[in-house]
């Protein structure tokens, strides 16, 4: 099957990819528009928490973080599914990969860039993040380099740069082809963004080699990402923060929600782009079953964590464990529970019933159930702190769903433009160069 | 020799009559929070009197705890501070930098006692108080964290008066603003370097207890409780 688009002509899939690209719809621009007027509001809603006070949304006292760290926590997750899935398959030289590797890799941009903002909206005052940089200064201040908030900061510059680079590398051959026959202004974005791409053998050698370079350091900074990120809780010392397994736990939550997302999109550009011969179910099986396993694996990181817990049987770690299990946030869990082990070990465990659509649903469930698994380590933990006279519940307020709304919204947009300009699948990928034929 | 500022809490004589907390208002220009803010947990007391009830109705027994900001030598909420907002100073103090504060909440979430406070918007008071506030605190403005400060404002005034006058620092001469309010007399401050200081004796005395001591925080505020 996955021959299948290897043996089209490659002048038909030239014009099939690049196809999308000039073609405009009338229902592309209406769905950019219903999502920048998401935007608009989610931006309105940060305007006024910036005006006001974060007194405008639902945290408190001892509920100090909300909403904006669950959605910076799940943003994160998921910008794992470009580097770590494409990455994997580069490295393994797995056949079936072409297709599916650029959708993930722009995945992973587009999410970085929207997670990345989520630690600047949460703060008390936002506009002063950049003291957070070491630049500098008269005052001679230097900022902590023992928190993991700059830890966290150094790790996803860090990660930023390197998933631009690991996106923008393969597609300087496609830009390169762009440019050669197109309106004048695409003319000369392509040929600037090109870098002046030849074609020559020395340098698909040379794009060989820092593909081949990048995919192993994205790898490793991709897992030291997201495992700062849990560091962020595991460092402290509040009641089910403090564990050791909150690395490995949160880099397999995050490639479990990253793949979710990757399905989620690729079956969308599926039909959108009229891709079925090269999003084959195929593609989708495979995928499915990568998804099958992170969905056992996240189930017994899950189990290990709460089990031992509940055996140490310490007073504060109870009172958040009850809460979780049986106390007010019980609905959420087993919610969590439902959508990421029941659902997908049923749809995608059994043969019969794993194909594309199915497939998808599964990924919708488990991008809910991820996105419910980071509010369940927020929430609980802050809400039940050792002094249980100080205990708070925590309710958002429209302003975190705005923001929040706005970012899913914004995804969308980033993700329309950019297909809009660049072809989804690798082209050139699909045309046995010089360094194949080898 | 530095001074190591400490605070000892009789849980035995507390009557939990709140008066510590009046007072830490009125001296630290703390805001009044609106009835509804309230609700929401919106609160700031960096001094407040937790309430414990033992027992079984009608044999109730209620024991009050004054929790404050325990400046604890081992801080939680220190290292976690991207800012340096909040670090250690020489004398022991655990101090807050409100201009350096950008507000990422982290070190009231490290924070054990739950005894960090945010503010959530510009500060407000209802006529006339605005009229009181006390020239020697500043006003925190919205979005920065703040805590108890062992006020540090009496320490520095103190700490000069003495100075002036040429003479060594009384034990007792500096009083925090719920030590010197405490009608039962719960309370004492002082230096934890001078073995002969009151909070000295009555640290060392047996009776003493940190609290959530299991934690290794270090606290430098004890309670003083009737061994059981």
């Amino acid at each position: 099957m996955a021959a299948s688009a290897g043996l089209l002509p490659y002048a038909k899939i030239r014009e099939d990819l690049f196809r999308p690209l000039s073609k405009g719809s009338p229902r592309y621009w209406i769905t950019i528009c219903a999502a920048m007027s998401v935007i608009i509001l989610g931006m309105a809603a940060w305007g006024i928490q910036v005006r006001d006070g974060m007194g405008v949304t639902g945290l408190n006292r001892p509920v100090f973080w909300g909403f904006y760290i669950v959605d910076f926590v799940f943003w994160i997750g998921i910008s794992h599914a470009g580097t770590l899935i494409s990455a994997i398959l580069r490295l393994t030289d797995a056949a079936w990969r072409k297709p599916v590797t650029r959708a993930a890799e722009a995945i992973t941009v587009f999410c970085l860039m929207i997670g990345g903002m989520f630690p600047i909206i949460h703060l008390g005052r936002s506009w002063l993040f950049y003291w957070l940089i070491p630049y500098p200064n008269p005052r001679l201040l230097w900022p902590n380099f023992r928190s993991p908030l700059l830890w966290d900061l150094v790790a996803i510059l860090t990660y930023v740069t390197g998933s631009v680079i690991y996106l923008y590398l393969p597609l300087i051959p496609d830009m390169a082809q762009l440019a050669e026959h197109n309106v004048p202004w695409r003319r000369k974005l392509y040929r600037i963004l090109s870098l002046g791409w030849t074609g020559s053998d020395r340098e698909w050698h040379a794009l060989e080699r820092a593909m081949k370079l990048m995919a192993c350091i994205i790898l490793a900074v991709a897992i030291s990402v997201h495992t700062v990120v849990s560091w962020d809780f595991a460092m402290s010392i509040a009641p089910m923060w403090h564990s050791t397994i909150f690395g490995p736990y949160f880099v397999v939550g995050a490639i479990f929600s990253g793949i979710a997302a990757l399905l989620l999109v690729m079956g969308t550009l599926r039909r959108a782009l009229g891709l079925e011969l090269y999003l084959t179910k195929h593609h989708f099986n495979n995928l499915s079953k990568l998804l099958l396993l992170m969905s056992l694996l996240w189930f017994y990181f899950t189990f290990a964590e709460y089990q031992t817990v509940w055996y140490g049987n310490e007073p504060s770690e109870m009172a958040v464990f009850a809460s979780k299990i049986r106390g007010p946030y019980a609905p959420f869990f087993w919610t969590m529970v439902f959508c990421n082990f029941v659902v997908p070990f049923i749809l995608l465990g059994i043969r019969k019933l794993r194909t594309i659509n199915t497939a998808m649903i599964a990924s919708v469930c488990v991008l809910i159930g991820m996105w419910l698994e980071r509010y369940l380590i927020v929430a609980p933990t802050l809400g039940n702190p050792r002094m249980n006279a100080a205990s708070g519940v925590y309710v958002p307020t429209w302003i975190e769903f705005a923001i929040t709304a706005a970012t899913f919204a914004g995804m969308l947009v980033l993700y329309l433009l950019f297909a809009k300009l660049f072809p989804m699948i690798a082209v050139w990928e699909f045309k046995a160069h010089p360094v194949e034929e080898n | 020799m530095e001074h190591r500022w400490g605070m000892s809490i009789d849980l035995d004589r507390c009557t939990g009559c709140e008066a510590c907390v009046v007072a830490c208002h009125a001296e630290n220009n703390l805001p009044v929070s609106s009835p509804d803010q309230a609700e929401k947990g919106r609160t700031a007391h960096w001094i407040r009197v937790d309430r414990y009830y033992e027992g079984e109705f009608p044999d109730v027994k209620v024991k009050y705890r004054p929790v404050l900001c325990q400046q604890c030598d081992n801080a939680p909420c220190e290292p976690v501070c991207p800012t340096y907002a909040t670090y250690h100073n020489t004398e022991g103090l655990n101090v807050q930098v409100y201009n350096r504060c950008v507000g990422t909440f982290y070190c009231a979430n490290n924070c054990p006692y739950t005894v960090r406070f945010f503010n959530w918007f510009a500060p407000e008071w209802p006529e006339p108080l605005q009229l009181q506030h006390n020239p020697d605190v500043a006003i925190r403005p919205a979005g920065v964290m703040e805590k108890c400060t062992f006020c540090v404002q009496r320490i520095q005034r103190g700490k000069r008066d003495a100075a002036v006058e040429n003479r060594p620092l009384a034990d007792g001469e500096i009083q925090p603003a719920c030590v010197q309010s405490c009608p039962a007399e719960a309370m004492a401050f002082g230096d934890l370097n001078d073995p002969e200081s009151k909070v000295s004796k009555l640290a060392g005395s047996g009776r003493a207890t940190p609290l959530l001591g299991e934690l290794g925080t270090k606290p430098k505020v004890f309670y003083l409780e009737r061994a059981k």
